[in-house]
């Protein structure tokens, strides 16, 4: 007769427990380093990530470090160009990767296989082989703006929008997830003679929330972390992003604990953001990502 | 289901033509452009036209040869040996320069070289920097694509479970992705160094018997360790993948295989792992694009070195064609990249189709 | 609060404009000093008082973080958007100059007449550029390190020759007192390699490229010279002299000052944080002399004009300006470097006579050697940077010398010899 011993059961549950979080330090710890870092001096900083003193608040604690950062590099216009080009490029791409994804997903015509064989071809084609020839591209592009016609869209805005507007991930995940939807409501919709724009805006679209959600966070990752682009495209103050802006930090001494604020600066809200929306993201992630 | 209802060829092509003419402006044009490029002497910055050269550029970058070298001998036709007892070669670099008996091998460099019998067997490569910078890079492709799909897997299942609080974990060990790659970098070159964090753990763990390595700073163990760097920072993606797979498999097939008596094991091999095949297949396609473009981390860790040991095929091209000015063998090392990945994926879609 | 205060000075800088003169033709300009305060704060003024001392220009500037300045001059160049006035580093300018970035500066001979050589930035018999100071390099040491280990101290006269010095890096390593006994400073990776370690090599009677004719570097990179400084070189890290390659940032810029290494191979920029630092019996030693005589690098940043600028003569007026002996000596003290003139020198804190780095000022005069003048340096820079590297960590000399003899040459002859 088996004697069931509860004390067995507890220790498997804390096993897992340990475990599981044993394994969420490994994942934490870089991160903790660099917020600790940032309240501490230079010196003390580099003597410390010898020992576990890196991830404790100890030592010369202080905000100095932050206030030197932002003395030395204009931080807020930094973060407020991520922030600008990041939620322009997720707006315009869901419109016109989902616009052309529904085109692929419910009508027929002329060309359309051809034309969805290319865009997942581009999936292959990684950005660095292409960065050079598209510098080189869109250095001689024409632009009507506000102040008139000009030529090159070097330092701007759009140089940092424009070309990553349509990707062809996210219209291979618009595709997938619309191909998913039941059909019949697309054909009472049309039996009932709505056009495919009313079609597009009143019943597909309201009904993609998994869909956008992955999209958006995928692209504003994507976006918000650029190094090579903005670095070749971007080089008057105004325009620049957050981690072109960290060269500012590389001078002839490097000053180590106030690149280590910089960056808590830039990193924490990406985080706070993601932490807040996680259950969400991943959610959407988990209901679009596995049809592929 | 082509029917009257569905069949638009003004609204597909209104529809698709915004985007794809933007997707075709940006990606396509350049691509092509790039081709075009790899077939001129373009340069970065240039008084002098550029020219047509056709497949020349090709030619520098990939010519390789196979030279057979004889041990040195003496007077006697003895050959001359070193120290350990092993035969003495004449040098490369008079095969290779201002040596008239050898045109097809002139400035080039030796790669690597193996043994057969007494003899050498040199591979000499024109150049030798993008020969290991392609090795390098299905080294890492070859090496990470298969842990980081597999650590992924465990931590799926790890997290699989109905603990309390177990989202709190997943939140945390997806993390790292949302945290930009340059800012990683940077982090882990703090923990690599000689008197850095993982040296010290390791010795805390080993009770001292292991010594501190500089990890960043030894050609054996650069790429090991950005390996490690990248399946840390990359893992949690892949896990919330596997995660929504292993979460479409039925649970009643759970059932059954308990209430059949089979083991964990058994219950993996035979009810998770059939239900998981199309997440395997999406995971293993999506991280090997993401190796063949490795360039961040190099670019901040180690600058393509200590010796070419993490130098990658992008890396190169960048170098090339920004660094030193050459647009047109930058291009060049885009298009045999493009070659590379069209070439395996073709490969992977072949093995995994449906059967 | 940076925010404001810029609104602040944008709102009086208006205001000050509209009140002045109607006709100022406005200049731009790129300069490489963002997030160096020092050095932004002096240029400002300069700028301020050029803008105020006359009614036919006014400069605006636009700062650049030092590590992508050139590539961002490239992308702009490429596009057709350079400002007039442009900061150009002394051995890239031939580089710039050739693909017609720049074009001559219209600076009257009076206005650098007694400026130290190397700070004339010329190609193809024009003035191109010039800059309002020099850098140099010189060997740190304490002169209590020298008298513990019982070495001669080394003059301009006199430098320590190979053998001397190699007995010194011997000595400091026996001692046991030091980390390394010596740091080149190989932590940082870029310019500095060329700049710092070519003239080690010229000392070895070896080049970078041949500088008569400028069409192929054979020989002068790979030949019995410079194969005797290779080995040297390798030496230095073989015989654990020197921390390589992967050498800690921070050590470099504290390994010195915190008594880790008894010799540190460093510009004269890094002489006020060492001086401050507390050290009391600094010594600035020359290079040594290899063989063909000590030398060390020249020639730093310089101001020069874009092709498309309109108004050269207007930017030669700001140079001109620029080039006050008051503003030479600012720009002393505040970065610590070489004022091209005489008269600045004495102006300045640093290399007044009986100032702490004045020995610096002789050095420059007495061993400066420029980079190679060639529109190809740009890319020989890059590649003997990585065969330094390389042979550092440990490759065979020959080859790796080789290797980058072959590259440089392919590269001159790709780009037609470079206008030579």
């Amino acid at each position: 007769m088996a004697v069931i011993n509860p004390d067995n059961h507890g220790l498997r549950l804390v096993t897992r427990y340990v475990v599981l979080t044993l394994i969420a330090l490994i994942f934490i710890f870089p991160l903790v380093f660099m917020v600790m870092s940032s309240f501490k001096p230079d010196l003390q900083l580099l003597r410390d990530t010898s020992s576990i003193r890196a991830f404790l608040p100890v030592g010369d604690i202080s905000l100095n470090n932050y206030t030197a950062a932002f003395e030395r590099a204009p931080i807020g216009l930094f973060v407020f160009n991520s922030v600008f080009v990041t939620g322009m490029t997720v707006l315009l791409s869901l419109f016109f990767c989902s616009l052309a994804a529904f085109s692929f997903a419910f009508l027929e015509w002329k060309g359309r296989g051809i034309l969805l064989s290319i865009i997942i071809a581009t999936l292959i084609v990684p950005f660095e082989t292409i960065a050079i020839p598209l510098l080189l591209l869109v250095s001689k592009l024409p632009w009507i703006g506000f102040d008139g016609f000009s030529i090159g869209w070097l330092n701007s805005y759009r140089v940092q929008i424009i070309p990553w507007i349509v990707d062809g991930l996210t219209i291979f995940l618009f595709v997938q997830y619309f191909k998913d939807l039941p059909r019949d409501l697309i054909e009472a919709s049309r039996v009932e003679g709505a056009s495919w724009w009313q079609i597009y805006t009143k019943v597909v679209m309201p009904l993609s929330g998994p869909v956008i959600a992955t999209a958006a966070i995928l692209k504003f990752l994507a976006m918000y972390n650029q190094y090579l682009w903005p670095l070749i495209v971007v080089q008057e103050e105004t325009y620049r992003p957050v981690l072109v802006g960290l060269q500012y930090f590389f001078q002839l001494n490097t000053a180590w604990g106030e690149i280590m604020a910089y960056l808590t600066v830039i990193t924490v809200p990406v985080l706070a953001f993601y932490l807040v929306l996680q259950r969400a993201f991943i959610a959407s992630i988990a209901s679009t990502g596995v049809k592929g | 289901m082509a029917s009257k209802l569905t069949t638009s060829n003004r609204a597909g092509w209104a529809f698709a033509l915004p985007g794809f003419g933007l997707l075709a402006m940006f990606i396509v044009v350049p691509f092509f452009f790039a081709f075009f490029l790899s077939l001129t002497n373009q340069r970065l910055i240039s008084p002098n036209p550029t020219e047509f050269v056709g497949l020349e550029n090709y030619r520098n970058l990939l010519s390789i040869g196979v030279l057979t070298v004889e041990p040195e001998r003496d007077n006697a036709g003895e050959i001359v040996r070193d120290a350990d007892g092993n035969p003495e070669y004449p040098r490369v670099r008079t095969f290779t320069r201002n040596n008239p008996d050898y045109p097809q091998f002139d400035r080039m460099r030796e790669w690597f070289r193996w043994h057969s019998g007494d003899n050498a067997k040199v591979v000499l490569a024109k150049d030798v920097v993008f020969w290991k910078s392609l090795r390098n890079t299905l080294m890492f492709v070859l090496v990470v694509a298969p842990v980081q799909a597999a650590l992924a897997l465990g931590l799926a299942l790890l997290i699989n479970q109905r603990l309390r609080g177990i989202n709190i974990y997943r939140a945390v060990y997806f993390m790292p992705v949302v945290v930009s790659i340059v800012v990683v970098s940077l982090l882990w070159r703090f923990l690599y160094a000689e008197e850095g964090l993982l040296n010290s753990i390791l010795q805390t763990l080993s009770f001292g018997a292991f010594e501190g390595r500089d990890w960043l700073g030894d050609e054996n163990t650069a790429l090991g360790a950005i390996k490690a760097m990248s399946i840390w920072q990359a893992v949690g993606f892949h896990m919330v993948i596997w995660l929504s797979g292993l979460q479409t498999i039925s649970p009643t097939l759970y059932e059954a295989s308990s209430i059949e008596g089979a083991s964990k094991l058994q219950t993996f091999r035979y009810v998770t792992w059939p239900g998981l095949r199309n997440t395997a297949v999406l995971i293993l396609i999506v991280i090997t694009m993401q190796c063949f473009a490795l360039f961040a981390q190099i670019d901040v860790m180690t600058n393509g070195g200590p010796l070419d040991s993490t130098t990658t095929v992008v890396f190169q091209a960048v170098e090339r064609g920004y660094g030193k000015q050459d647009i047109s063998g930058g291009s060049t090392i885009s298009v045999i990249l493009f070659l590379i990945v069209l070439t395996i994926s073709f490969i992977q879609r072949y093995l995994t189709r449906e059967k | 609060m940076k925010l404001t205060t810029t609104l602040a000075g944008a709102l009086v800088a208006s205001t000050s404009l509209v009140s002045m003169a109607a006709a100022q033709t406005e200049l731009t300009m790129w300069y490489h000093g963002a997030g160096n305060e020092v050095e932004s704060n002096i240029l400002n003024g300069i700028i301020e008082d050029f803008n105020a001392a006359q009614s036919d220009w006014s400069v605006t500037v636009e700062s650049f973080p030092q590590g992508s300045y050139n590539d961002s001059v490239v992308a702009s160049a490429l596009a057709g958007n350079l400002p007039c006035i442009l900061d150009v580093d002394g051995p890239v300018m031939p580089n710039w100059a050739w693909a017609e970035y720049m074009q001559p500066l219209p600076i009257s001979e009076d206005a650098i007449a007694g400026h130290l050589d190397a700070t004339i930035g010329r190609w193809d018999g024009q003035v191109y550029s010039v800059g309002l100071w020099d850098a140099a390099v010189a060997m740190y040491t304490r002169q209590s390190t020298l008298d513990a280990l019982g070495l001669r101290t080394p003059t301009l006269e006199e430098p320590w020759s190979l053998e001397e010095f190699n007995a010194a890096l011997e000595a400091a390593k026996a001692s046991g007192d030091f980390e390394y006994a010596f740091d080149p400073g190989m932590a940082w990776t870029g310019e500095w390699y060329p700049y710092a370690f070519s003239p080690f090599l010229q000392s070895f009677a070896g080049d970078i490229v041949d500088r008569s004719t400028y069409q192929t570097a054979d020989g002068a990179l790979n030949g019995d010279a410079a194969l005797k400084f290779g080995e040297w070189w390798q030496g230095l890290f073989t015989n654990g002299y020197a921390p390589g390659t992967s050498q800690d940032p921070a050590d470099r810029d504290n390994g010195f000052i915190d008594g880790k290494y008894a010799f540190s191979w460093n510009g004269n920029w890094a002489g006020k944080m060492a001086l401050e630092s507390g050290i009391d019996d600094l010594l600035f030693l020359p290079a040594p002399d290899f063989g063909n005589g000590s030398t060390i690098g020249a020639a730093s940043w310089q101001f020069g004009v874009s092709s498309s600028c309109e108004h050269p003569a207007g930017a030669a007026a700001f140079v001109e300006h620029a080039l006050q002996d008051k503003y030479l000596a600012a720009f002393s003290d505040g970065i610590g470097l070489i004022p091209s003139t005489a008269e600045a020198a004495a102006m300045s804190e640093g290399y007044a006579p009986g100032g702490p780095l004045e020995v610096f000022f002789e050095l420059s005069n007495q061993q400066a050697l420029v980079r190679p003048v060639t529109p190809g340096y740009v890319v020989a820079a890059k590649v003997f940077e990585k065969a330094l590297a390389d042979i550092a960590n440990g490759a065979d000399v020959a080859d790796t010398l080789d290797a980058a003899v072959d590259e440089i040459d392919a590269d001159i002859e790709r780009n037609g010899g470079y206008g030579h």
